[in-house]
């Protein structure tokens, strides 16, 4: 039967060198739960090494997690990739680390921490993750799509990684599943803003760098279960799977509307 | 000042040889986001730019630039020479960084807008 899915689609974890060292797997589980999020996808930049320490952190709790990825081109493009295979994630990661050059500054750009589902910590990730892969955009998305993954252009309404900002408009013949937009607009407003892309199927996520990002903004999905396929399906309007127009307020304004309710 | 003119003096690798070559060159743009390209590039432009995809033939048609160099001897994507030709865009080729080439079209008289 189909029913409403809250998915926020975009978290970082303490992997990427961008966000806090307090973003491991307890803290993100422990927040999705909190703002009643149906599902998540942990997306990384460039690498998916910590996702399979939040799949563990879940526990008996209902949140279901995503193995992704946030892959940047060599256009300097961000693409969302989601699976429901953690191996699909993870050979997409062996593809993206045979074309990503450089070492990571730690001091410059900061630590890349590599946990277990405690938050102990197992290692430190020495790629730039923060760097671009070798890829062209039409080669991720491709790789992406040849996994069985989502590929999501990721943050279009930003200027800077998004694909509109980098590359003027989105190449015709991209397979991409659909546009992502960041906490900063609407879908009515990237509809105005972006007319020609109207038509496309647009989420919106976090891109949670700290636990307090985690469901500021979120996507409605009436699905069957909380699956990569099931949100493709959606984006296409398939079967009756479809993107449910966003309910008003991030996760604070979802608790009072709990507590007064 | 046409094309052909700069392509001598800065020893530029012609990547799609077509009439463009002969047109004039009435300014330089140095981006590697086209969206910024789309809203303040201007006709006659020279477009400095290490970006390789084929969208860059797309905007230089579509603001009706005199050209596009790459720099930093960055090849291009192997559909962006196809989709030039087909469009009659001009892309050069050049292996200097943005910054040394922006300076030797200055030198050569080439100005922004400003």
């Amino acid at each position: 039967m189909l029913r409403i899915f809250k998915a926020d689609l975009h978290i970082h974890t303490c992997l990427s060198p961008c966000a806090e060292l307090s973003l491991g797997p307890k803290a993100i589980v422990d927040k999705a739960v909190q703002c009643g999020l149906d599902v998540i996808c942990i997306s990384d930049h460039n690498s998916s090494e910590n996702t399979s320490a939040v799949m563990k952190a879940v526990g008996n709790r209902s949140v279901k997690v995503l193995p992704g990825m946030e892959v940047t081109s060599k256009e300097e493009v961000h693409i969302l990739a989601i699976f429901d295979s953690l191996d699909n994630a993870l050979r997409l990661q062996t593809i993206v680390y045979e074309h990503l050059p450089g070492e990571n500054d730690p001091e410059a750009f900061g630590l890349q921490v590599v946990v277990n589902e405690d938050h102990d910590v197992l290692g430190f990730n020495n790629r730039l993750l923060a760097g671009a892969t070798e890829l062209s955009v039409e080669q991720v998305v491709d790789s992406i799509s040849d996994l069985e993954g989502l590929a999501i252009a990721a943050h279009v309404d930003r200027e800077a990684f998004g694909i509109i900002g980098q590359l003027g408009f989105i190449p015709g013949e991209l397979r991409l599943d659909g546009l992502e937009l960041s906490a900063n607009t609407s879908p009515e407003q990237a509809r105005r803003r972006f007319p020609q892309y109207a038509g496309r199927g647009f989420i919106r996520s976090s891109d949670a760098h700290s636990a307090g990002d985690i469901g500021r903004v979120w996507t409605s999905f009436l699905l069957d279960e909380p699956s990569a396929r099931e949100i493709k399906k959606a984006l296409r309007g398939e079967d009756g799977r479809r993107v449910v127009p966003e309910h008003a307020g991030g996760c604070a304004s979802l608790r009072e509307q709990q507590v007064s309710g | 000042m046409t094309v052909r003119d700069i392509v001598g003096s800065l020893e530029l690798e012609v990547l799609t040889d077509t009439e463009a070559l002969d047109g004039t060159v009435t300014g330089g743009y140095v981006s590697d986001l086209l969206s910024d390209v789309i809203a303040h590039g201007k006709t006659g432009d020279l477009w400095v730019t290490l970006q390789t995809h084929r969208n860059i033939v797309a905007v230089a048609a579509l603001k009706e630039l005199a050209g596009v160099i790459l720099v930093n001897g960055r090849t291009p994507d192997s559909d962006t020479l196809s989709k030039a030709r087909e469009e009659g865009v001009l892309v050069l080729g050049s292996r200097l960084p943005a910054f040394d080439l922006a300076g030797r079209l200055y030198q050569m008289g080439i100005r922004g807008s400003v």
